[in-house]
């Protein structure tokens, strides 16, 4: 059995989803999203036995184009990551109506089924165009079912779009240059390459465009929290919870393995980008009224972390990324549910309208109150295992990354108690909040078992990764031993 | 059967807590006090044995390797426990008066409607003390470290429902995650240098002689972040300001952890690392100094406060701080003695003074109480052993201990010698101030409170009499000349510390601070019970009591400081940076508020412009690649 498996899941899957009417279609989109995360257990059973799951077909052949898939530790991880984020999101959404919700439920799945193929795509050619196919399903989502004004919401999504977009057509003109270089866009082919330090640095700042707006690094990040706050929370959800570890994911794919050189030379630089943002969207966060917003800007400081482990161009550093990456994930995702399940009775995101609500459901503040911890990296929590070994890997390239970016610790402990005291705590709100259900209860009790049980034992994630990591950080390091 | 021991002390407290969080309120609140008090119970059973055992062989102590947590490129770190005499004394008082407090707290709490929860939570607190103290590692103490810190939040905001508290709570937790962070930028260090967060490794390398000439200056700066962490756990200048307002929470609360266990973590991890910090001998002193000024500046607030817990509180700063005297003079053995001592006749100080708050229904204010001495005779006496145990009267436990840190500090420097010597007499004059204004004269509360007033039932008075009884007897444990504490931690360290001699030296000190002692207790006794004064109203306290009362403004130096100016930061962030990043960055802003209004043109203007854009620019990739 080979990976494509899941991709068919997914987009016959979405397809199903649309045929099979509004009433029934969550319900089969949660199907899918659970026959898609069996399939990658399958998937991942069948790499810890040692039997490869690749794919290679030969697409086009002038040029040489692939259907070519490569399925390591890392990529597995993160198909992983995606399609139980997908099922968590899916439930999660079980509480809201949406009209026309076929429609809505399959291009979830049809976002699913792209993010599945950036993260196993082997040819540069096809994960081009799963990364761009991505952008889709997310666009409609967030225009058609997101929330506050029409005209404000088309203006934010819009914005968001073109932005992603345009840093991704200077991606392409990469590849295409790569193309003409390399002869094929296979990523082993391209590996290959003998790439000049200036043609590295083109490269890589081409694909730096793309990468920093997506995941977003400072100061590309000015589609973040308008887009967040209006769309709907499952596109919320799948935008910070997986979409912006594609671009995490292609830095560690794709950038650092191909222009190493650029990315040693100008480390500096990008370090002080992505620690800048982790202390600008920490204090950003200290003064947001809209609690969406409030969890976006903390994402931003979370996110810049990641991406500054990565660019250390380090094994601690790349290890930190990817289990900060799925760590982020579902944390991510439990805070905006929280907000959503909060939306639900209070029909607002304003944090002043909110407040006393720990007194009416004292389950809610305390599941809440654990995903607000793991986002503060607890010890015991899966986040302090990606945010010590990222700031372990900062403080082994200069102390004061170290320190400076550890602020974050600290201001992350103050907006997040602040913002937690004057949503859930003090006398009771004089509107009710209906005790949460037992689907919404689910949700939390789902993403604060992998929370803590990763938390506390994350070997099985560290054994996935590492080989796969290790063969990336020799690829670095050969290529600038050249 | 080692490893099965060890992991009943760790996790029976754990247990508690997820018993009383899931089956609490069902299994009501009798089950939830025997259920809290049992599981701390079985740990302290737990910890005697590995007591006995460490007794027995001095020179094994004994590992508990579960597996593997964190990997790191150069080293990993497990889980993985260690039972030696360090953790074991820790262990004996944390699960000791631990129990002690569960059993007071049956009573205490028991007209809370959420009492499982606060048992839960004491429960977890346990727990994570004892992650902290049993830890073989950096990172296993630090998951304990902020554990405890999270408990601390939760239980000095137990009643949520007042902002005051929450805010209280809140501030705990935030200065202490920046002693955290100092922490974790000294575990960094440390891991960088010695290639190991396992104090054993540390411990080897830290005597390797080479490792040790070429990293001279970042051993130093580990030390000093280690130090700030400790600032931060253990009420220091700069940090202590959450101490004192952390009183907020129930008295329990207040009792155990911040007097007699968390606030001590500071203390452990400094003389767990001992052979960290032998090595810096500049740290050491900055560690005396910042000590012994925490020492008195603490003590000179709580000359003039008012509320009953905030004199204690502001008390339990002050010791903390000459703990920390003696640890920077190197004399670890003797700060730990001032560590359990204190543990002993604090927790039974604040017991006692939940006690009269109980009485009072809620009362704390001194000024509102006087004359309880007939109503309340078990609390009046425990407190009072207990009182002039801390204020250094012979023979009673802090006698002892203090004496030693004086002592140390005299041989040391003669400057922290009249710091320190200063604040003990400080420390004695509020002491008594706060027991002639609590329980002698007349009563100055409410008809009503005075109707009502009585003495605490027997599961709130038996934990203050054993508690007065330790705090009376405690110095025996280290008596100078023949030290059973000293003896007993030799191993621990490199250089047996043996007890001072009773020679001229000492007695001529033991006399000078006995003097000191007694002439702060004199003046409390002229002021409030010669002339039976009554501190003013607030409104008029003024000159340099004002200053003292309001705390010499730090809190208000902190809010200018770094509170508003990161307040001003964030609304500048908010309402320029990102209007100007999201209009001007690459231009992309304005290209695409430019479409968007284009866009907007167009009939269903969005989706087709952004279809039209999609297939141009799959268009333009095949057209490139099929044409190259």
């Amino acid at each position: 059995m080979n990976v494509s498996i899941i991709l068919i899941l997914l987009l016959f899957g979405a397809l199903a989803t649309y045929f099979s009417g509004d009433k029934l279609a969550k319900s089969v989109a949660f199907i899918v999203s659970l026959a898609s995360f069996a399939a990658s257990i399958l998937i991942l059973n069948q790499h810890n036995a040692g039997i490869p799951s690749d794919f290679t077909f030969r697409w086009i052949s002038n040029p040489n184009i692939f259907l070519a898939s490569k399925v390591d530790g890392l990529s597995i991880a993160m198909v992983l990551l995606t399609t139980a984020l997908t099922a968590v999101i899916i439930l999660s959404s079980f509480g809201n109506q949406y009209k026309n919700s076929k429609a809505f439920y399959a291009l979830v799945l049809f976002m699913a089924f792209a993010m599945v193929g950036t993260f196993i795509s082997a040819d540069a050619f096809l994960y081009y165009i799963f990364w761009e196919l991505a952008l889709i399903p997310i666009y409609f989502i967030a225009l058609v079912w997101g929330n506050g004004d029409a005209e404000e919401r088309k203006r934010a999504i819009i914005k968001f779009f073109i932005y992603t977009l345009a840093g991704s057509l200077f991606m392409l003109v990469a590849f295409i240059y790569l193309f003409q270089k390399a002869g094929s866009l296979m990523i082993g082919d391209l590996y290959l390459l003998h790439l000049t330090a200036e043609e590295q640095f083109w490269i890589f700042g081409a694909f730096f465009l793309a990468y920093a707006i997506k995941i977003p690094i400072f100061p590309f990040h000015t589609w973040q929290a308008n887009t967040y706050q209006m769309s709907p929370s499952v596109g919320t959800m799948l935008l910070s919870g997986i979409m912006l570890k594609m671009g995490l994911y292609s830095v560690i794919r794709w950038q650092l393995p191909l222009t190493p050189i650029a990315a040693k030379t100008y480390m500096d630089v990008f370090l002080v980008l992505s620690i800048v943002g982790v202390v600008y969207g920490s204090i950003i966060a200290l003064k947001q009224h809209n609690l969406k917003k409030l969890l976006a800007y903390s994402s931003l400081a979370h996110v810049g972390l990641i991406a500054g482990g990565a660019y250390t161009l380090s094994l601690d550093g790349l290890r930190g990324a990817v289990l900060q990456m799925i760590a982020h994930g579902f944390v991510v995702v439990g805070l905006f549910f929280a907000a959503e399940v909060i939306e639900r009775r209070f029909k607002t995101q304003e944090i002043a309208q909110m407040g006393g609500i720990r007194i009416q459901d004292t389950k809610f503040a305390a599941m809440f109150m654990i995903i607000m911890l793991a986002s503060v990296a607890l010890p015991s929590t899966f986040n302090f295992i990606g945010e010590f070994t990222l700031l372990y890997s900062l403080y082994n390239v200069n102390i004061w990354f170290a320190v400076i970016a550890g602020t974050t610790i600290i201001l992350g402990a103050v907006y997040m108690l602040k913002m937690f005291q004057n949503v859930m705590l003090g006398e009771a709100n004089i509107k009710p909040f209906a005790a949460i259900t037992i689907q919404e209860s689910l949700v939390f009790v789902v993403i604060i078992a992998v929370l803590l049980f990763f938390g506390l034992y994350p070997k099985p994630i560290n054994d996935l990764i590492t080989p796969a990591l290790q063969e990336i950080v020799a690829k670095i390091n050969f290529n600038l031993n050249m | 059967m080692e490893k099965n021991i060890a992991l009943v002390l760790l996790l029976a407290p754990l247990f508690g807590f997820l018993f009383n969080v899931f089956l609490g309120k069902k299994a009501g609140k009798g089950i939830v006090g025997v259920v809290g008090t049992v599981s701390i119970l079985v740990s302290f059973l737990a910890t005697l044995f590995f007591f006995s055992k460490i007794n027995a062989n001095p020179g094994q102590p004994i590992v508990v390797d579960l597996f593997q947590w964190i990997s790191l490129e150069k080293f990993n770190v497990n889980f993985s426990f260690l039972l030696d005499q360090l953790s074991v004394l820790w262990l004996l008082f944390v699960t000791g008066i631990g129990t002690l407090i569960h059993m007071y707290s049956v009573s205490y709490m028991h007209d809370d409607e959420n009492m499982h929860k606060f048992f839960a939570y004491l429960n977890l607190f346990v727990f994570f003390m004892i992650t902290l103290v049993m830890g073989s590692n950096l990172l296993i103490l630090f998951i304990g470290w902020e554990g405890v810190g999270l408990c601390s939040y939760l239980l000095i905001g137990f009643w949520y429902k007042n902002q005051d508290y929450n805010d209280a709570a809140k501030k705990a937790f935030i200065m202490n995650r920046v002693g955290d962070l100092g922490l974790l930028i000294g575990l960094f260090i440390l891991a960088f240098v010695f290639g190991s967060l396992d104090y054993h490794v540390i411990a080897a390398n830290a005597s390797d002689l080479k490792i040790v000439a070429n990293n001279e200056g970042l051993i130093a700066l580990a030390a000093l972040c280690l130090f700030i962490g400790a600032t931060g756990k253990s009420a220091q200048i700069p940090l202590y300001t959450w101490l004192p307002d952390a009183m907020a929470g129930p008295t329990p609360v207040s009792a155990l952890i911040h007097a007699a266990t968390m606030v001590t973590a500071g203390i452990f991890m400094v003389t767990r690392m001992h052979f960290v910090f032998d090595l810096a001998p500049q740290v050491q002193d900055i560690i005396a100094i910042i000590g012994a000024t925490t020492a008195v500046l603490a003590a000179s607030i709580g000359l003039v406060q008012n509320d009953i817990k905030k004199v204690l509180a502001y008390s339990t700063v002050s010791q903390l701080g000459l703990m920390f005297l003696a640890l920077g003079l190197g004399a670890y053995e003797v700060a730990v003695f001032h560590v359990i001592t204190h543990a002993f006749f604090k927790a039974c100080l604040f017991l006692g003074s939940g006690s009269v708050i109980h009485g009072l229904h809620g009362e704390q204010d001194m000024r509102n109480m006087g004359g309880l001495r007939k109503a309340m005779p078990i609390t009046f006496w425990t407190m009072m052993i207990s009182t002039l145990a801390i204020s250094g009267i012979f023979p009673l436990s802090g006698f002892w201990s203090k004496d030693e840190i004086l002592l140390t500090a005299f041989h040391g420097n003669t400057v922290l010698w009249i710091v320190g010597s200063i604040a003990s007499i400080m420390t004695a004059f509020y002491m008594f101030r706060l027991m002639y204004l609590t329980f002698f004269g007349e009563f100055r509360g409410t008809e009503e409170q005075k109707h009502h007033l009585h003495e605490s039932p027997a599961l709130i008075t038996i934990p203050l009499v054993i508690l007065a009884i330790l705090a009376a007897v405690g110095g025996l444990i280290s008596l100078p000349g023949n030290s059973w504490l000293n003896h007993f931690m030799a191993p621990l360290f490199k250089k047996a510390h043996e007890a001072h001699h009773l020679d001229g030296t000492a007695y001529a000190l033991m006399g000078v601070a006995t003097v000191g002692a007694l002439i702060g207790i004199g003046i409390a006794y002229a002021k409030y019970i010669k002339k039976s004064e009554v501190p003013a109203p607030d409104e008029d306290i003024k000159g340099i009591a004002s200053v003292l009362y309001n705390k010499y403004y730090v809190d208000e130096a902190y809010d200018a400081l770094f509170v508003n100016p990161l307040k001003r930061l964030s609304h500048f962030f908010r309402n320029y940076f990102e209007v100007v990043f999201s209009e001007v960055v690459f231009g992309f802003g304005k290209i695409a508020s430019a479409m968007g209004t284009q866009g907007k043109a167009v009939q269903n203007g969005s989706v087709g412009f952004y279809l039209l854009a999609f297939v141009v620019g799959v268009a333009s990739i095949l057209v490139c690649l099929f044409l190259v």
